[in-house]
């Protein structure tokens, strides 16, 4: 029998796998209608189980990209550039990296401007705090 | 309604309607067009995509990466489904038999936007003549090329946009061979020559331009063809992190000009006026060699005898930016 994939609990959609398609099921994004997804921030969205966003691909990185704030002039490079939704700006602010959903490929440290950068890329196992203490002086601009 | 975007600060405001946590690679081309198109109206938006790495890898059951409307076709017909979209929703206007939510918007002046995306073996080989049909047919809706060059999703196989001299899986370069013997396609113009009011090349990079671009042809009415760069870090072999600054590196050394072709055209669909533009013009034109040693796939070209191929390659495009320079002064 068909089953509504709004009644499907979190856990249940993690286990099910290509053998277990259930006939006429639905992806649904939202767990209830929004009437205009672009009015609603990331974190407003009622997310439903089967959208990706609830979901993280974390796991896949080797090396995270760490956001340094004191540094940060607020470019947006990064937010625009960012493949995978992960840079979160918010009133023309950018506040941080979403590591559940950064694969780590690094576009963000490569295009920040600043001297020296704001995002850097740190060994995954690295504490945040202890990056931060580890940040590269100012970089002297060499003369020709 | 016209989205107003004055600068990044501002286009960082918008709300995300693709999501995270998908899985296309680390630093893919692809996420970052989609991304720029999607986010450059704040209209509801119909998506339609055709088989390719960007269908694979945004809806794999159980799960999906979209908040828009959003329909998955065969490799072939991603334009049909778009076009087959956008000739329901003409008529349910019509009719006045919209759903109350979506003729809320359309009286507010909020239009659904409909696109098409697909890869570029999905519009230069598969999906061409649904494509072409689509176009002649002159439907309302834009359709996104995702060029990486190459069938990226199966392996890496050659398309009719694979560039002389590269090394895809079925053009491998070796002893005897330099890699892909053709030249590449030009569809922005094929695509122009079948009528369409606006037809632009874009590249991730150039946010502004590919933004301005892509508010530009949901403005006109009828078949839009926006053809994207997306550089490809499977297969044009480069490390993730450089996915930008090889389509930067692809505009500056013009291999990949920016441009819009827009026709004018009369009530009988006779074209009256044809205009070329050059969007960006790279301030100091830097030699096609930047760009190909950017990216492992032509790193056979570097060896001896096949020097020949990139003196082809400069060749070339050197006419080719020559030829859009001449047809932007003769307003042609």
């Amino acid at each position: 029998m068909a089953r509504d994939m709004k009644h499907i609990d979190v856990e249940e959609i993690k286990d099910l796998g290509w053998d277990e398609l259930i006939p006429g099921a639905a992806l649904f994004s939202f767990k209830e209608p929004v009437e205009d997804v672009v009015e609603v921030p990331m974190e407003e969205r009622p997310y439903a189980p089967t959208n990706s966003h609830e979901w993280q691909v974390g796991d896949w990185r080797v090396e995270k990209p760490v956001f340094n704030r004191d540094l940060c002039i607020d470019c947006q490079f990064c937010w625009v550039f960012c493949p995978d939704i992960s840079i979160l700006s918010r009133d023309k602010k950018m506040i941080g990296v979403i590591y559940e959903h950064c694969k780590g490929c690094g576009i963000c440290v490569e295009v920040c401007p600043t001297n020296p950068k704001s995002l850097l890329m740190f060994p995954e196992h690295m504490d945040n705090e202890e990056a931060l203490k580890q940040w590269p002086q100012k970089e002297e601009k060499k003369k020709d | 309604m016209v989205k107003k975007i004055k600068n990044l600060k501002e286009f960082s405001l918008s709300n995300d309607r693709f999501e995270g946590a998908n899985l296309m690679c680390p630093g893919c081309s692809h996420n970052i067009i989609v991304r720029e198109v999607l986010n450059a109206t704040n209209d509801p938006v119909i998506v339609a995509t055709a088989t390719g790495c960007l269908e694979v890898c945004t809806a794999v059951y159980p799960r999906t990466s979209w908040d828009v409307s959003w329909i998955h076709i065969g490799f072939e017909n991603a334009a049909v489904a778009a076009a087959t979209v956008a000739a329901a929703y003409e008529v349910m206007k019509r009719k006045g038999k919209l759903p109350p939510a979506t003729q809320k918007m359309v009286d507010e002046g909020r239009e659904p936007k409909i696109v098409a995306f697909a890869g570029d073996g999905g519009t230069y080989d598969i999906g061409f003549q649904s494509l072409s049909g689509a176009f002649e047919r002159g439907h309302n809706f834009m359709y996104v090329c995702l060029d990486n060059e190459v069938y990226a999703n199966t392996g890496g196989q050659r398309s009719s946009s694979t560039p002389i001299g590269a090394s895809t899986t079925t053009s491998p370069a070796g002893a005897v061979s330099y890699g892909e013997k053709m030249q590449k396609k030009s569809m922005v113009e094929i695509m122009a020559d079948h009528g369409a009011p606006y037809v632009a090349q874009v590249s991730p990079s150039k946010w502004k331009d590919l933004v301005k671009k892509v508010q530009k042809g949901f403005e006109v009415y009828g078949p839009v063809y926006i053809n994207a760069q997306s550089a490809c870090t499977t297969e044009w072999k480069h490390a993730p992190e450089d996915t930008i600054e090889v389509s930067d590196l692809g505009v500056e050394s013009c291999v990949w000009p920016l441009y819009e072709i827009i026709n004018e055209r009369d009530e009988h669909g006779i074209i009256y006026s044809t205009k070329l533009n050059i969007t960006y013009r790279p301030k100091q034109k830097i030699p096609v060699e930047e760009y190909l040693a950017a990216q492992p796939r032509f790193r056979h070209l570097f060896k001896p005898e096949n020097r020949h191929i990139i003196d082809l390659w400069q060749k070339a495009v050197d006419a080719r930016w020559e030829y859009l320079q001449r047809r932007e002064e003769a307003g042609v």
